[in-house]
């Protein structure tokens, strides 16, 4: 055990325990680094409820807002559209919104509070992109019949005028609907409900 | 030590610092064999494009401002009114696609003559490192100037990690440290881009090149010159890396500048594939442009991403495209590195995995149209089916190769 006065056992606990102390130490001293890039308390804040005046939108028409930095859509959808939704259901990945990608209020077959307004978020269940608006032009490379909705140019994903998406693109989910409530007939609140945790 | 030691300045460093022993080592008697072909321009040629990086980077980091109202104009800036800035700036531009050419030829000529087999598969790892790292800074780099493409560029990229099962959407909003793409994301990306990648890049490259030198280089006739040796110990078909491939490299780096200088003065943008139409314009988060596309030299992966009509699949479809590179050494069974000697099959398969990615690289560009997406399909299964092939190929002794010189030819 012993060479030339050295104990190696010792030696050898007195090496491991070091690394281990030293070790720790090192994975707290991780801890600040990694949380560093968490969202800062003025990200977090910018998530405030946004209100959006709806008096002036037509019938098929768009509005785009802002909230938490994102694309919030706002559009009117005639009777049309809306009966035309039930028509494609076998098309569609999801068609009666069983995953949670909106609040449970929205969770219909509007996938909306009030079945002409229609309130989503702009972002692309995909990656990310912002699909564009086709109500009634038939996106590129689409061969099946259109009843408009929006079209992701950057994967090529088809989505319905609920936010449903189709079978056989890229994303799987649909479109999310942010939480919101009607202030008034022509107001709503984007970001805030009536519910307690309403956030899809 | 027998070596008789210079005196002078040189003497009195030698004494404190290898400078002697390591020009030596990796230069002056560093033996490389003497059949080099053209193929063998590109390792220097990709160290050459670090150095343009770096050089312009440095310049182009004076006077840009990361900040999400300043970065755009900032660019607009050094573009418009600081002294030569566009020079700079298109060196660092037409330097970043310069440098994936080179890397994507240094690469095929690995596997043109097996220089990923034993004893060089570490070699090969760093190499793959590098080009993971690579293309981490160059995504990173794209992100800077603030433009559309920028934007929803690092919105797409951003997103791959989202679509991790379970831990994703915390990973995204982590990396971006914001629920969107912001001043946050912009910030830390600048960080990474100047600092933090490169300085890990250049550390690979040295690690690449001491794996390099304690293995020795590969030739195109795949065998080991070190089998034959002279009574000094140097290989019979060796020649000093300097001055001999000093000196043939320069000539390499003559025709690389002509070719690099027509597209810095005439055609900066290349056509649109260095720099995107769209990244002309301020970013802009509530709309995404008509069409996006990566930068040429990540479309092919991203058009296997395309393939594939599941979110997480395609993620995991194209991050397997790079990482299956890093096993390639242990996929390929064969004893006979240079194509000049392998079988039929694998030259045709090497031709058509060739082929198969510039189809890629196309479609990657594209609009994913139907066809587009089958077309993408047929790519990714060449990609893969050459990686497969290689291995059943090779592991089931399939091939037949032909006898192998004892010497280099020339």
């Amino acid at each position: 055990m012993k060479h030339d006065g050295a104990d190696k056992r010792r030696r050898r606990f007195l090496t491991a325990a070091t690394t281990v102390v030293g070790g720790a130490g090192v994975a707290f001293l991780v801890v600040p680094f990694i949380a560093y890039w968490r969202p800062s308390a003025r990200a977090e804040a910018a998530g405030a409820p946004v209100e959006v005046d709806i008096t002036g939108l037509e019938k098929g028409q768009l509005i785009n807002v802002e909230w938490r930095g994102n694309p919030v859509w706002i559009f009117r959808r005639d009777e049309e559209t809306v009966d035309a939704l039930e028509t494609i259901d076998a098309q569609l990945v999801d068609p009666d919104s069983n995953d949670p990608q909106q609040p449970d209020y929205a969770r219909n077959k509007y996938r909306s509070v009030k079945p002409e307004i229609m309130v989503l978020v702009g972002i692309c269940t995909h990656l990310g992109c912002s699909p564009l608006f086709r109500p009634d032009e038939t996106p590129e490379g689409m061969d099946r019949e259109w009843i408009g909705g929006f079209f992701c140019p950057c994967h090529g994903s088809y989505f319905d005028l609920a936010g449903r998406v189709y079978r056989g693109v890229p994303a799987n989910l649909n479109l999310v609907v942010p939480p919101y409530k009607f202030i008034d007939d022509d107001t709503i609140l984007v970001g805030e409900d009536d519910e307690e945790e309403g956030v899809a | 030590m027998s070596e008789t030691r210079s005196g002078g300045l040189v003497g009195w460093i030698d004494d404190r610092f290898p400078m002697s022993k390591m020009w030596r080592e990796h230069l002056s008697e560093y033996y490389a064999p003497k059949n080099f072909n053209f193929w063998y321009y590109f390792g220097s040629l990709a160290l050459l494009a670090l150095v343009i990086q770096i050089i312009s980077g440095i310049f182009l980091t004076m006077n840009y401002i990361p900040s999400e109202d300043r970065a755009f104009e900032s660019v607009e800036y050094i573009m418009r009114d600081v002294e030569w800035g566009w020079l700079i700036r298109y060196i660092h531009t037409t330097g970043a696609s310069a440098f994936f050419v080179v890397v994507y030829l240094h690469m095929f000529r690995a596997l043109m003559y097996g220089s990923y087999q034993k004893p060089r598969e570490l070699l090969w790892i760093f190499g793959c490192l590098i080009f993971v790292l690579l293309m981490a800074e160059a995504f990173m780099g794209y992100m800077l100037p603030w433009g559309q493409m920028s934007y929803w560029g690092g919105q797409v990229i951003i997103s791959l990690f989202g679509a991790i099962p379970f831990l994703g959407p915390d990973l995204a909003l982590w990396i971006r440290g914001d629920y969107v793409v912001s001043e946050v994301t912009l910030g830390r990306f600048f960080a990474l881009h100047v600092a933090a990648v490169p300085l890990v890049i250049i550390l690979l490259v040295v690690a690449h090149i001491l794996a390099l030198h304690e293995v020795g280089s590969n030739n195109p006739d795949g065998i080991d010159i070190k089998k034959n040796k002279d009574a000094n110990g140097v290989p019979k078909d060796g020649i000093p890396f300097h001055p001999y491939y000093s000196v043939k490299d320069l000539v390499g780096v003559g025709v690389f500048f002509l070719f690099f200088s027509v597209v810095l003065f005439y055609v900066p943008d290349f056509f649109g594939l260095f720099i995107e139409a769209p990244n002309f314009e301020k970013a802009n988060p509530l709309v995404t442009p008509d069409h996006i596309a990566p930068v040429w030299y990540f479309a092919a992966f991203y058009a296997i991403l395309r393939a594939v009509p599941d979110t997480f699949g395609g993620v995991l479809l194209m991050g397997l495209a790079v990482l299956i590179l890093f096993v390639l050494p242990w996929l390929d069974r064969g004893r006979v590195r240079s194509i000049r000697y392998r079988g039929f099959s694998f030259k045709v398969a090497l031709g058509l995995f060739a082929v198969g990615f510039i189809l890629l690289t196309y479609l990657g560009t594209q609009p994913a149209t139907a066809m587009n997406v089958i077309m993408s399909r047929i790519g990714s299964v060449i990609y893969f089916g050459y990686f497969i092939f290689l291995f059943v190929y090779t592991a089931f002794g399939l091939e037949r190769t032909k006898p192998l010189p004892e010497r280099v030819t020339s």
